[in-house]
């Protein structure tokens, strides 16, 4: 089921304003959220950004290989190894069987002795069957080890909901990993990020879970050509700043950001101005961005997808609390997604998970212009 | 047990010369050229495949090696059975005592090159490997001059220059492990071979049956070596498996059967393991071998067997016994020579433990030292981040 494409219609993917639905918008090119790009001529779509990423690190170095479900003959699940199979040969793209604890357990021994295996999970969800692996086998072996024994492997694969895929399909596990010491937890939005991220995480001496959105595979971003150059890497533990604001901090990462860019928009023209910022780094957490930003704003909205108990947002909240207490205006206001299984209803879907109107309507509380509020004297 | 003798013709008898030190140069320490061949005590038992001959060619020196080490691991272990009890080995501490033969036969037959894993009873494989003693007790007590700096504990000992790759508590996980080890070996073209071992209790993991189906897909050097001590922590084999021939559980993977009490039957198959390995894929090997000692130090092991067993398998099977029965039946040394070196592997041992527990617990900035390989200055915390917050290096 999951081998199914998404369809491009008239040659564009959408997003719809209003959420989830079976066609997506391309992202037109605002140029506040894009002024850091330079001479932005290139577009490219994130699927593309990671194949080219993957395509590059394999050629740099022979011990780079890649391992998962369909990434070799089907071409990758959903086409992210496209083209590797012919180019490296099956020794270094790998078809395994449906056995993700086997197959994690040995991309985890092979970099044990030296590999840089790259694991694809066809979706996060499947990485529960693994996540011994993940964390007892990889996380913790050079600390236990005392050095000895480091582990550069890249777990990577779409995480979060997609469209319609039920309670089993849609998990966030950014909050899960994220708490692991030991691991590194990447999450690109655009395709810049993708590209520097994915490389930086295979040149990456430890273990590093690259959590990406099956949503975002088709959306087509500007890209640097800097960012083009095959030494491109982005630093791992650095937020980027999206959106300059003075009003208000909003974290987001992953497809939030995109949501998040949007409900600046629809906040600049009721007087608030937000500042966005893509996490890309969940663990390290680039707490010293965060707390510019609110020490500047005062006021803090963070944006998941996850869970809310014991999610990202919680760590962001805490660490702003303790960090920069004095410098709130407002309390810390969180956007996650429900607190329940996802459901398939379409309807239901939707209240499930955070929609532009949530992220609008939190950051106006913050702001005390919720309007329901009495005003006082 | 018949033993066939096709020496040279003239070991000499050795001389009842009075030094008693170990470091004395005897013949036999270093007479490699004198062949001598040992039946195993039973023939092994294949699955999918012709077992190897049941005579096995050795030497004076091997045969003494054989002994010593496997006194000193003896030795080892009981030592920290008191240690444990004496409260300086604290937590987790599972003990190898009576199934010396598998780490001694195995290492006669492979190289450094060639890559071991294991799980939580590792002390003896790491000695095996090369580790030393101090590192061995210094890990145990928690101090920095352990293997892993004190930092891993009795089930996390490495040894990654010699191709040891541990030490893991999760029991069955170290088999995907040792899978991936045979496959970064096939990778990379190497020749060499992985020997992943486990228990009778780790043989159900699901996840053995997935790493065995890719090793044997893919035609991984890795050799599935169940050590079959038959009980997987308190619950005997007959009642967690359904088929305890472990040797047979590979279907389509050939397996063999062995003696895991009897060092040269252990050597003999390793031996042929690694050679079927290289050409064939995957082989499981079964080694029938018992533990003395409970499952771990806060297990009795008595509540589920019994002390006659346990007696009867030291009096009829026990590998030290054998290899001393051995030595003796060759002349290769008198009952005082074998005492002297159990003396001597004694004395080492004690030494290692007084040096031991001079060294001191990590400093306390180690609470934060290896957590990545490139921290990058990233931040930690301790329990109270306000007062205990680094960057890691």
């Amino acid at each position: 089921m999951w081998g199914i494409l998404r369809q491009k219609v008239g040659g564009a993917t959408c997003l719809s304003p209003q959420g989830v639905g079976s066609h997506m918008l391309r992202l037109r090119p605002v140029t506040s959220a894009l002024r850091n790009y330079s001479s932005a001529a290139k577009e490219m779509t994130v699927r593309d950004a990671l194949n080219s990423a993957l395509d590059e690190e394999m050629a740099a170095d022979p011990n780079v290989f890649v391992m998962g479900e369909e990434v070799g003959e089907y071409q990758g699940a959903y086409k992210i190894t496209k083209g590797l199979l012919d180019k490296y040969g099956p020794e270094r793209v790998v078809d395994t069987p449906i056995t993700e604890a086997g197959f994690a357990g040995i991309g985890v021994g092979s970099a044990y002795h030296g590999l840089r295996p790259v694991i694809e999970f066809m979706t996060f969800n499947f990485s529960m069957q693994a996540i011994d692996h993940i964390i007892n086998s990889a996380a913790k072996s050079n600390y236990m080890s005392a050095g000895q024994i480091n582990v550069p492997i890249v777990f990577r694969g779409p995480n979060g909901p997609a469209a319609g895929v039920g309670a089993q399909h849609s998990q966030c596990y950014a909050a899960w990993y994220g708490s692991v010491p030991g691991l590194k937890v990447l999450v690109p939005y655009s395709s810049e990020d993708a590209r520097g991220l994915l490389k930086a995480a295979i040149r990456d001496p430890d273990p590093v879970v690259f959590l990406e959105n099956e949503l975002l595979y088709g959306e087509s971003f500007p890209v640097s050509a800097e960012a083009l150059d095959s030494s491109f890497c982005l630093p791992i533990g650095k937020a980027k700043i999206e959106r300059e604001g003075k009003d208000i901090t909003i974290t987001a990462f992953s497809k939030m950001v995109g949501y998040a860019l949007k409900a600046a928009e629809i906040l600049k023209k009721e007087g608030i101005s937000a500042e966005v910022i893509n996490l890309r780094s969940i663990r390290p957490l680039d707490r010293a961005t965060i707390n510019v930003s609110v020490r500047k704003t005062n006021r803090l909205l963070t944006v998941e997808e996850g869970f809310p108990q014991h999610g990202v947002g919680a760590e962001i909240c805490a660490s702003v609390v303790e960090d920069s207490f004095g410098y709130l205006d407002a309390p810390v206001e969180r956007i996650a997604g429900a607190d329940v299984p996802t459901p398939y209803a379409a309807n239901l879907e939707r209240m499930a998970f955070p929609q532009i109107e949530d992220i609008v309507r939190a950051a106006k509380r913050a702001c005390y212009r919720s309007g329901t509020m009495v005003a006082t004297a | 047990m018949t033993l066939a003798r096709r020496s040279s013709g003239f070991l000499k008898p050795l001389s009842t010369a009075c030094s008693s030190s170990f470091l004395h140069r005897r013949p036999y320490s270093t007479d490699d050229t004198t062949t001598i061949t040992v039946e195993t005590s039973v023939p092994f038992t294949g699955h999918n495949c012709e077992p190897p001959s049941r005579s096995v060619d050795t030497n004076p020196k091997e045969l003494m090696t054989f002994f010593t080490d496997m006194a000193l691991m003896r030795r080892m272990e009981i030592a920290a059975d008191s240690l444990y009890k004496s409260k300086l080995i604290r937590g987790f501490c599972h003990l190898y005592d009576g199934q010396e033969a598998v780490s001694i036969g195995m290492e006669a037959a492979i190289t450094k090159k060639d890559c071991i894993i294991t799980a939580y009873r590792d002390h003896c494989l790491f000695l095996g490997r090369g580790g030393t003693l101090l590192e061995s007790f210094a890990e145990l007590m928690g101090r920095t001059a352990g293997c892993s700096n004190g930092k891993g504990g009795s089930m996390h000992f490495y040894k990654k220059e010699a191709c040891f790759y541990g030490g893991h508590g999760i029991v069955g996980a170290q088999v995907p492990l040792g899978c991936g080890l045979a496959f970064a070996q096939k990778y990379r073209k190497e020749g060499h071979v992985t020997f992943t071992m486990y228990g009778d209790g780790a043989a159900n993991q699901g996840q053995l049956f997935e790493a065995l189906n890719m090793a044997a897909l893919w035609d991984l050097p890795a050799i599935l070596v169940c050590e079959n001590n038959h009980y997987g922590m308190g619950t005997a084999e007959w009642r967690a498996a359904k088929s305890p021939a472990y040797y047979k559980r590979g279907d389509y993977v050939p397996g063999l059967k062995v003696d895991g009490m009897d060092a040269f039957a252990v050597k003999q198959a390793c031996k042929f393991a690694k050679e079927h390995v290289l050409k064939n894929g995957p082989i499981i090997l079964e080694m029938d071998t018992y533990r003395y000692h409970g499952h771990s130090m806060s297990d009795p092991g008595s509540t589920y067997r019994t002390r006659d067993e346990i007696s009867g398998v030291r009096q009829e099977r026990d590998p030290i016994e054998r290899i001393r029965k051995l030595i003796l039946a060759h002349d290769l040394a008198t009952e005082k020579e074998l005492k002297d070196i159990e003396k001597q592997a004694r004395k080492e041992v004690d030494e290692a433990i007084v040096k031991a527990k001079e060294s001191p617990m990590p400093d306390e900035p180690e609470l934060f030292t290896n957590v990545y390989r490139k921290g990058f200055g990233v931040e930690s915390f301790g329990a109270d981040r306000k007062e205990l917050r680094t960057t890691l290096p």
